[in-house]
Formats: C-alpha cells, sequence, structure tokens
C-alpha cells in the first residue's frame, strides 16, 4: 500500500467537500437552468433577451476568471452594500463570504448556463401533439410541466445532462484555487510539503475516476428510466 | 453631449488602474496565452489523428492502450494534470543533468505538456467518433475501386470524418482557450495571470477581472465565427438545395 504520511483522512475530508460542492451545484444549476430554458423560450422579449446574454457571456468567459471575479469582486460588493446600508440608516451587519458558498454559487452560475442550452433543446424536442393533448385533457400549465413536458424533456436532456456533470465534476477542482480546502488542495499541499506529488496527486485523480464511473453507470440506468415505452415502441416500428 | 464628453474625460482622467503599466501586462498575457493555446492545440491535433485511427483498429493491444489514455485524461480535472507534470518532472530520477531540464524548468513547458496531452485525449475521441460515422456506403465504393486500406483512409475517410468533427473540435478549441487560465497558477503569466496581478496591486477585482473577461469573449467569439466560417465552406455540400 502507498504511504499517505497520515494525510489519507484529510484526502477523504477533502473528497467529501468536493462531492458536496459537485451535488448542491449540480441541483442549483439545474434550477437555474430550468429558469434559463424557460426565460429563452419566453414570449417575452426583454426576458428572452435576459436569458440569452447570460448563457453568452457565461459561457464566453474562463471558468477560473467567473470565480475569481465573483469570489473576490463579490465580497467587495457586499462589502459596498454593507457600507452604504451603514452610512445611510446606521445598519450595521456584517457578511462574509466563504469560500464554499462562493464555491457552489459560481459553479452553479456557470453550468446554469449550460444546463439552460441543454433544457432548451430538450424542452423542443418534446413532440407539440403531446402538448396538445395534454391542453385537450383540461390540465393547468403546471400539472402539464410535471406530467407531460418535464418527464419526456428529460429524454432528450439526460445525454447533455450526463455531459453537463461530467464537466461540472472536474471544474470542482479549481475551487482549491480560491482557497477551499477540497481534495485537489489537500494533495497539492501534501505534494509540496512532503515533496512526493506522485504519491499524492495519483490517489486523488482516481478518486475523480472512481466518481466518473459511477456517475456514469447512474446516468446510464436514468436514461432506462426515462426511455420506458421509447425502446419499445420502435421495436414495434422495425 | 457636452455632459456626457465631460463625464467621459473625468473618467480617463481619473484612470489610476489601466495605466500603460498595466495594460502592458495584459498584452503580454494575451500573448503568452494565445501561444500555449496555439500551440497545445496544434501538437495535440497533430498527435489526435493517428491516434484516433489506431483507437478504431480491431487489434486489442493497440485499441485498449489509446481508450485507457482517453478515459484517464478525459475523466480527471486538468488542474490535478498540470499538478502532476509541474510538480512532478522534478522528480524524475536524472532529468537535472540533462538538457531537458532547460526546458522542463520553466513553467511553460510543463503547462504545455499538460495541456497538449489533455487536449489531444479530447481531441482523439471527437475523431474517432467522426471515424466511426463514416457512411458504410462511402467504404464499400472505395473498396469496390480497389483502394488500399492506406489510400482508403487518406482519400475517403479522413477528409469526410475531419469535416463532420468541425463543430465538435470548435467547441474543444474554445474549451483549450478557457481552459488555459489555470496556467496563472503555475505562476504563468497568461492573461488570467495577468489579472491575478493587477487585482493583487490595485485591490480592484471588477476593473481587473471584468477587463480580462472581456478579452476572453473577444477571443471566444473569434474562434467562434472562424469555425461558423470553416463550417459553412467545408460543409457546404450538406446544405439542403435550395
Amino acid at each position: 500500500m502507498i504511504d499517505l504520511q497520515g494525510y489519507g483522512p484529510r484526502i477523504l475530508e477533502g473528497a467529501l467537500v468536493t462531492i458536496e460542492l459537485a451535488v448542491l451545484s449540480l441541483l442549483l444549476a439545474i434550477v437555474l437552468g430550468l429558469l434559463t430554458a424557460s426565460a429563452k423560450m419566453s414570449r417575452n422579449w426583454i426576458l428572452h433577451r435576459i436569458g440569452t446574454l447570460y448563457t453568452t457571456v457565461i459561457r464566453g468567459v474562463p471558468d477560473l476568471v467567473l470565480m475569481l471575479l465573483l469570489f473576490f469582486g463579490g465580497q467587495m460588493g457586499i462589502n459596498m452594500v454593507t457600507d452604504w446600508l451603514y452610512d445611510q440608516f446606521g445598519i450595521d451587519i456584517f457578511i462574509n463570504i466563504n469560500e464554499f458558498v462562493a464555491g457552489v454559487v459560481t459553479i452553479a452560475l456557470i453550468f446554469g448556463a449550460y444546463m439552460g442550452e441543454t433544457f432548451r433543446g430538450a424542452f423542443l424536442a418534446v413532440d407539440s401533439g403531446q402538448i396538445e393533448a395534454g391542453r385537450a385533457y383540461g390540465m393547468s400549465e403546471g400539472l402539464m410541466f410535471r406530467r407531460i413536458r418535464f418527464p419526456q424533456m428529460m429524454r432528450h436532456a439526460l445525454p447533455g445532462l450526463s455531459n453537463n456533470w461530467m464537466v461540472l465534476l472536474k471544474t470542482t477542482a479549481l475551487v482549491s484555487i480560491i482557497g477551499l480546502t477540497d481534495m485537489v488542495r489537500v494533495a497539492a499541499e501534501a505534494s509540496k510539503a512532503t515533496h512526493e506529488p506522485f504519491t499524492f496527486l495519483i490517489p486523488v485523480a482516481l478518486i475523480y475516476l472512481a466518481i466518473a464511473s459511477v456517475s456514469e453507470w447512474i446516468f446510464a440506468r436514468l436514461q432506462k428510466h426515462y426511455n420506458v415505452g421509447f425502446g419499445e415502441a420502435d421495436e414495434w416500428n422495425n | 453631449m457636452e455632459q456626457l464628453s465631460a463625464w467621459f474625460t473625468n473618467l480617463l482622467a481619473d484612470n489610476t488602474i489601466f495605466n500603460a503599466q498595466t495594460l502592458e501586462y495584459y498584452a503580454e498575457g494575451l500573448a503568452t496565452t494565445v501561444q500555449l493555446v496555439f500551440l497545445s492545440l496544434v501538437i495535440g491535433l497533430v498527435m489526435a489523428v493517428p491516434l484516433a485511427i489506431a483507437r478504431g483498429s480491431r487489434r486489442k493491444w493497440i485499441k485498449m492502450p489509446i481508450f485507457f489514455y482517453t478515459y484517464v485524461f478525459r475523466g480527471t480535472p486538468l488542474l490535478i494534470q498540470l499538478y502532476i507534470i509541474y510538480y512532478g518532472v522534478v522528480f524524475i530520477d536524472g532529468i537535472q543533468d540533462t538538457w531537458l531540464w532547460l526546458i522542463l524548468e520553466e513553467p511553460f513547458y510543463p503547462a504545455l505538456i499538460a495541456f497538449t496531452l489533455n487536449t489531444a485525449a479530447y481531441t482523439t475521441e471527437i475523431f474517432h467518433g467522426a471515424i466511426k460515422a463514416t457512411s458504410k456506403g462511402e467504404i464499400e465504393a472505395a473498396r469496390a475501386y480497389g483502394m488500399s486500406r492506406g489510400l482508403m483512409m487518406r482519400r475517403i475517410i479522413l477528409p469526410s470524418a475531419f469535416r463532420r468533427a468541425l463543430p465538435a473540435y470548435g467547441n474543444e478549441v474554445i474549451f483549450m482557450l478557457h481552459a488555459s487560465a489555470i496556467a496563472s497558477v503555475v505562476t504563468i503569466m497568461d492573461l488570467t495571470g495577468a489579472a491575478r496581478l493587477v487585482y493583487a496591486r490595485y485591490y480592484a477585482p471588477f476593473d481587473a477581472f471584468l477587463f480580462v473577461a472581456l478579452l476572453y469573449l473577444c477571443l471566444t467569439f473569434a474562434i467562434l465565427y472562424l469555425f461558423r466560417y470553416l463550417e459553412k465552406r467545408m460543409l457546404a455540400h450538406l446544405k439542403p438545395q435550395s
């Protein structure tokens, strides 16, 4: 066995941080993506423009630059607001952005844009006859979304979603740069302290590969779930 | 109007951050980023073509190592790959006594190696997918003409596969541009590195990072339009005839 020189538990803690960060930002990104997709498909041109601007700008700028901007700039922005509140109204509050929240918000903001594009394509791929049928049944918009649009949209969105998740997982490594102690940071610190980079960096790389492989398996199962009914139809047609 | 111009002059006069010195940092950073991305893309592309052909081989011992390489490099963060190469090269026995050390001593080259290996892995998979998607009829026609495997690859499969791969490869180029921002972590003064320096010196996150974001946005759009133009030219035969 390789000798982790006592860094083993810290690397595992870091791995947990990575997973928490990835899952939380994925959930937030899905919500943002759904909002973005509906904004971009909306007939209201202001919403449409905002959605387009958001997806274009975010996808045109490196993740790291956005992260640095939101982490360093976000704190300064909040300080400006709290200072202003103090000067104007004498309200004395102090909000400190911690690295974890900054990481989750930034990653979610970045991948919300990608998710938005994925969901928009998937919503447009749902057969319009299905929606007309729902309307003919007298379903409300909400019910139609829950029972018809969403489940059928997921079938088309899953490949893109799984792709985005894999990229998101690897993007979480960047939070180590803004100071969050994820497994990459632990491994980098350990390599500098012990002068044995391979001992720490390679196991961390393997953990990433393991998470990626497990999620590949989960997505394959999800795909099977949302494809229920479609595979058989294809068999019938052939 | 006069008020507006007065406001603008004021803004420029008050501006202490974007002086000749910092603009030079940004210009040098831009040059470094472009060099790094361009070189790694070109070398990666040259590596990816034979790898993609071999990846589709029927022989397991050829196919499997390449699959393993692309799986590992696509499944782990580029930052880890960069760290492994940047911190790792020092520990290769005896490397400091060879001429290689002269190259590897500077952070630019370990970063170039990491980026090249990474983009080559992604590009290999893109080309492999495009080659696999060649229609059977084209291959049958080539075979009917009595073409050898090499000639068929050169004249039939690769030209059409490259065209098909173009949109996905355009995405990879943009991805590489964005990924290159992490070069600043290993003390390279690329665009992001310049922005971090300006931020640290003036404690002005908005000015430093928004400006660099704008530069990246321009680069991204330039690449996007280049590929859109290429696609229009190269894929003209696939457009519906009007």
